[in-house]
């Protein structure tokens, strides 16, 4: 793997590569790291692994004496009152106050990780309050300690990644696997959808037959039924007295001297019916290079699970998703869980991911039955600097899909001019011939959650 | 809810003689209940306070991961409460020697409630009682004037933990004036530097005007000198007697300043607000001392838990269970702060000092090293001290005045740092320090401040709320600053402002290359360089704008 990364940065340097281009590179190949599934479980790595400090405020009675924790289920209640808390903050707006519910947040109710992972409407109570992330971090992480050590000796030590990752601090592990996510995940579609009055669907009219039926009064049948069609039994008279030789001319007949027979009278009766919904098929992609490593992916994912929920409202759970993960190459994984949870590391190629896709449509075929759509969440770098693998692929996905949606989460003090990926697609100028088709959003990685449903209203409007 | 049974309870009162025994003072009533996750679940958004008054943020999670204790200056899952009788929760399947230790517990914490200074204002009612006439206020305002109640609930709690406890304090501990402000004190000291703003020049003169009435009238000089005011300042009188009147005003914080002074809130139609705004001011004033005094509070129950329990005589023969729970609670991680054990040992450590006579100025002032070890003066006070540290002393002053090199060589405590290895990308946590000034500024690092604001009075007389933050070197969190003003503003009824400092971030270095984890120490160092600047926020009509200073 690692040659096949100096490989691949020899190639680039032999494409005329500036030295900052080259140090930031080389800076993500060697970033030490695998892919790997976050276990959501921030506990002290074997032999010497430490845990991050308690302060003194963190510790209460009733935990520390008798173990007794409040449970989980205030949760549950919170999901129950939704709609009240959603009705109270739509008030709010209307008295001229900012809203207050915010939604979105994936935790894990209890200890250990093992519970099941839900959707919380949560709300802060803004105060003056002094803010310590501006004093050194170093100083803000100061602890007490004891036992045996010299000063400056080290007595432990934890895993940077971990705090860092994003997939790990978000989703936990769903005991009730898949499922319990995607119910939460609807809940949080709807919230979504009312709370922020993103735009609905279109309908692209390319349908799906489902196992569904609905009754109507479609089919015809002579002879009984439930109402005449007059029109189809006249013709039908008519056919029968042609047959009979009694109509001797078509451009003069007298109705009154037509036969009728039981027979031709024709009736609408009821009957089944095929339902047909619209489908959408939606990729996730989401660039889990090494320089993603942190708050670039917590804003990605974040956006993700919201589109996802979204789209999962819109159609009624008729939405089938497809999670594909690219460093330089990219995979395919299966669920949203993996898609959600896989740790960053290695160098970036954003064309492998649309080629991916690009496979995958047309060996599948879907862009016949399903609203294809793309969302990219990326920080905006690509090994491919001036985009000649990737804009090729980026065109052809354009031909099928509804939308694609990129995400920039770039980091707050970047180049002037954006990242490689805002600059070869701004010079593409695909952005504004395709308004209807492409949206590219670029938010700093630390980018709250009104920002991101922001970016979400412009990816997807 | 129910009340423990009365087996357990007979064991709780015979911990109550035991501990009175000891010397601990309180109430003989107490409140023993068993609370079940379900009870939990309600009381924990209401701070463990059965009657607190409803509120829809208490059904909603709130986030609480920027500076949660800043925020919520109270406990909330403390088993005592600090009511009349004191309420305590218990598990219902705790077994009786557990219990015997959780009551010995919970009975140096109604001892502390009610002999700390500074609870010295909670002392005087049951909060509880308080608690449930103000949701019945609440209730009743509810269902007449709907959801602006809650609007007022919510921008009172915005500044709820600016409430000037301390004025509240002392206020509680100071003597009443001996004497109401003189006429002449209330003239040269108030009418005419504050009233009348008169120039020096002219303030002297008075003075010497005074001076000459007292010489050539004697008894009757002060007379004529008031009888000629009268006759240049009419008013005066008048003035003069509502200063009389007039409750300490000048300390008040800025709930009561809006409660007294807000024009909106003076209308007909929003007067009922002000009794909210007086329940949230009550309940956060309530909780303040808890904060305070959470290092003192838990060592000094755990201090006597421990003592009290190894003494029962009805519980032997579960020593070892004993030792393990107690272990858990009352040692000192090797990585982070537990309040229970650093107060207990902080305790027994001040219990040793007073006992040898070490608290004192000869130990001070002896510089021998081996002297200081062998030093011991058999004083026997070593109780006396104690009770005396838990009847004066806040977190603050404890850790200030008791947290000496002894203490940290003793029990092998050190500061903690934190900071990256590049090689192998892990932190690693070391000794960074084993100095007791340190250590103790590290502990002070972390005690509960709220920010120190203040309101420049004569701008609000004029109609814009104009507030001083003192800038004590953190800035305020920016997020929170819009809508909080957006609250005041609402409470106030005119444009507010709010002076504070804020942090600039300096353009060092080259942060727009590198990311991930291999320059985070470059960031670290970008974090050092941070300047401050003074800036003014407004809130005018919703809108909100900043200026540089």
């Amino acid at each position: 793997m690692d040659q096949q990364l100096e490989r691949l940065l020899d190639e680039l340097r032999l494409g005329g590569l500036e030295p900052a281009q080259e140090k930031l590179l080389r800076a993500e190949i060697e970033g030490a790291g695998v892919h790997g599934i976050a276990t959501g479980e921030s506990g002290p790595a074997e032999g010497g692994g430490i845990r991050p400090a308690r302060r003194a405020y963190d510790w209460h009675d009733l935990p520390v004496l008798q173990d007794l924790f409040p449970s989980a289920n205030p949760f549950l209640q919170c999901l129950r009152s939704i709609d009240e808390l959603l009705e109270r903050d739509n008030q709010r707006e209307k008295d001229g106050f900012p809203r207050k519910i915010r939604v979105g947040r994936l935790i894990k109710p209890g200890k250990g990780g093992k519970d099941k992972v839900v959707v919380v409407p949560t709300t802060v109570e803004e105060k003056f309050v002094h803010d310590t992330s501006t004093t050194p971090q170093d100083d803000e992480k100061a602890s007490g300690g004891s036992g045996e050590g010299e000063e400056g000796e080290v007595i432990g030590e934890q895993p940077v990644r971990e705090e860092t990752e994003a997939g790990a601090g978000g989703a936990g592990q769903g005991q009730g696997g898949p499922h319990e996510m995607e119910s939460s995940a609807y809940d949080l579609g709807r919230i979504l959808t009312e709370k922020f009055q993103l735009p609905n669907l279109k309908d692209k009219g390319k349908k799906r037959s489902f196992t569904r039926y609905t009754y109507d009064l479609t089919d015809r049948h002579r002879g009984f039924g439930q109402v005449l069609d007059k029109k189809a039994t006249l013709r039908q008279i008519l056919e029968t007295n042609i047959h009979l030789g009694n109509v001797p001319d078509v451009d003069d007949i007298d109705p009154s001297r037509l036969l009728i027979s039981p027979d031709d009278m024709i009736y609408r009766i009821l009957s089944k019916e095929k339902d047909y919904e619209s489908q959408a098929m939606v990729f996730f992609l989401r660039d889990y290079s090494g320089s993603m490593s942190g708050k670039p992916t917590e804003v990605v994912v974040a956006q993700h699970v919201l589109i996802y929920s979204w789209l999962l409202y819109q159609y009624a759970r008729q939405v089938e998703s497809r999670f594909v993960l690219h460093d330089t190459s990219a995979k395919e994984v299966p669920d949203f869980y993996t898609y959600y949870n896989s740790k960053v590391a290695g160098g970036t190629l954003v064309a492998s991911a649309y080629r991916l896709v690009n496979e995958i449509v047309d060996k599948e075929n879907l862009q016949r039955d399903y609203n294809i759509y793309v969302f990219h969440g990326t920080d905006g770098d690509d090994f491919d600097t001036d985009g000649k693998e990737m804009l090729p692929e980026l065109t052809k996905m354009m031909q099928y899909a509804s939308r694609v949606g990129i995400t920039v989460a770039k980091f707050v003090m970047g180049t002037p001019d954006g990242t490689e990926m805002e600059r070869y697609l701004g010079k593409s100028h695909l952005l504004e011939q395709k308004p209807e088709l492409l949206r590219m959003d670029a938010m700093p990685q630390d980018a709250d959650e009104a920002r991101i449903i922001a970016g979400i209203k412009k990816l997807i409007s | 809810m129910e009340l423990i049974d009365q087996r357990t309870k007979k064991i709780m009162e015979g911990c109550k003689e035991r501990a009175r025994d000891a010397g601990l003072r309180f109430d003989s009533e107490t409140l023993e209940y068993i609370v079940t996750n379900r009870d939990l679940i309600e009381l924990t958004p209401k701070l463990m306070i059965p009657n607190l008054y409803d509120y829809w943020v208490h059904d909603v999670e709130v986030l609480r991961e920027k500076g949660r204790y800043e925020l919520y200056p109270s406990n909330p899952y403390e088993t005592v409460i600090n009511t009349r009788p004191a309420i305590s929760y218990y598990n219902d399947n705790n077994p009786d020697w557990l219990n015997v230790m959780i009551f010995y517990h919970v009975l140096g914490h109604i001892d502390f409630f009610q002999n700390n200074l500074f609870f010295r204002h909670t002392w005087d009612y049951d909060f509880n009682g308080r608690a449930l006439s103000d949701k019945r206020l609440i209730a009743n305002l509810r269902a007449e004037k709907g959801r602006w109640v809650d609007y007022t609930i919510e921008f009172t709690r915005g500044i709820d933990n600016l409430v000037g406890y301390y004025n509240e304090l002392s206020r509680v501990h100071r003597p009443a004036p001996a004497r109401p402000d003189s006429r002449l004190d209330y003239y040269f000291d108030v009418f005419l530097q504050t009233v009348k703003g008169v120039r020096t020049h002219e303030y002297v003169k008075e003075v010497e005007r005074y001076n000459r009435c007292k010489k050539e009238l004697g008894g009757l000089g002060d007379q004529a000198f008031f009888s000629e005011i009268a006759a240049k300042h009419p008013e005066f009188e008048a003035l003069y007697r509502k200063h009389l009147t007039r409750k300490d005003g000048r300390r008040a914080d800025l709930i009561q300043f809006l409660i007294e002074n807000s024009p909106f809130l003076q209308k007909e139609d929003n007067r009922w607000m002000r009794s909210i705004m007086e329940v949230v001011h009550g309940a956060s004033m309530f909780f303040q001392p808890q904060i305070r005094t959470k290092i003192l509070n838990e060592g000094w129950a755990s201090y006597w838990h421990e003592r009290l329990f190894l003494q029962d005589d009805r519980i032997r023969g579960h020593e070892v269970e004993f030792a393990r729970v107690n272990s858990g609670v009352t040692v000192m991680p090797r990585v982070g702060l537990n309040p229970y054990a650093l107060g207990m040992l902080l305790l027994y450590h001040v219990e040793e000092l007073a006992e040898k006579g070490r608290l004192s100025y000869e130990f001070d002032s002896l510089a021998d090293a081996d002297k200081r070890k062998i030093f011991d003066r058999k004083t026997g006070q070593g109780k006396e001290v104690l009770f005396k540290v838990r009847e004066d002393f806040s977190d603050f002053t404890f850790i200030n005045s008791f947290v000496d090199q002894d203490f940290i060589n003793k029990h092998q405590l050190f500061v903690v740092g934190r900071r990256l290895n590049q090689q192998r990308m892990v932190w690693e946590y070391y000794v960074r320090s084993r100095k007791a000034e340190d250590y103790r500024q590290m502990l002070l690092d972390q005690l509960y401040h709220p920010p120190h604001i203040q309101i420049d009075r004569a701008l609000a007389a004029e109609g814009t709320l104009y507030l001083v933050h003192h800038f004590e070197g953190k800035p305020l969190v920016a997020d929170f600053i819009p809508n909080t003003m957006l609250g005041i503003e609402y409470l106030w009824g005119g444009p507010v402002k709010l002076e504070t400092t804020e942090a600039v971030a300096s353009p060092v270095g080259q942060p727009g290359i590198g990311y991930g984890p291999s320059d985070a120490g470059e960031r670290v160092d970008l974090q050092k360089q941070v300047q401050f600047r003074r800036v003014v926020y407004t809130m005018q009509n919703r809108k909100l704008s900043k200026q540089d200073l």
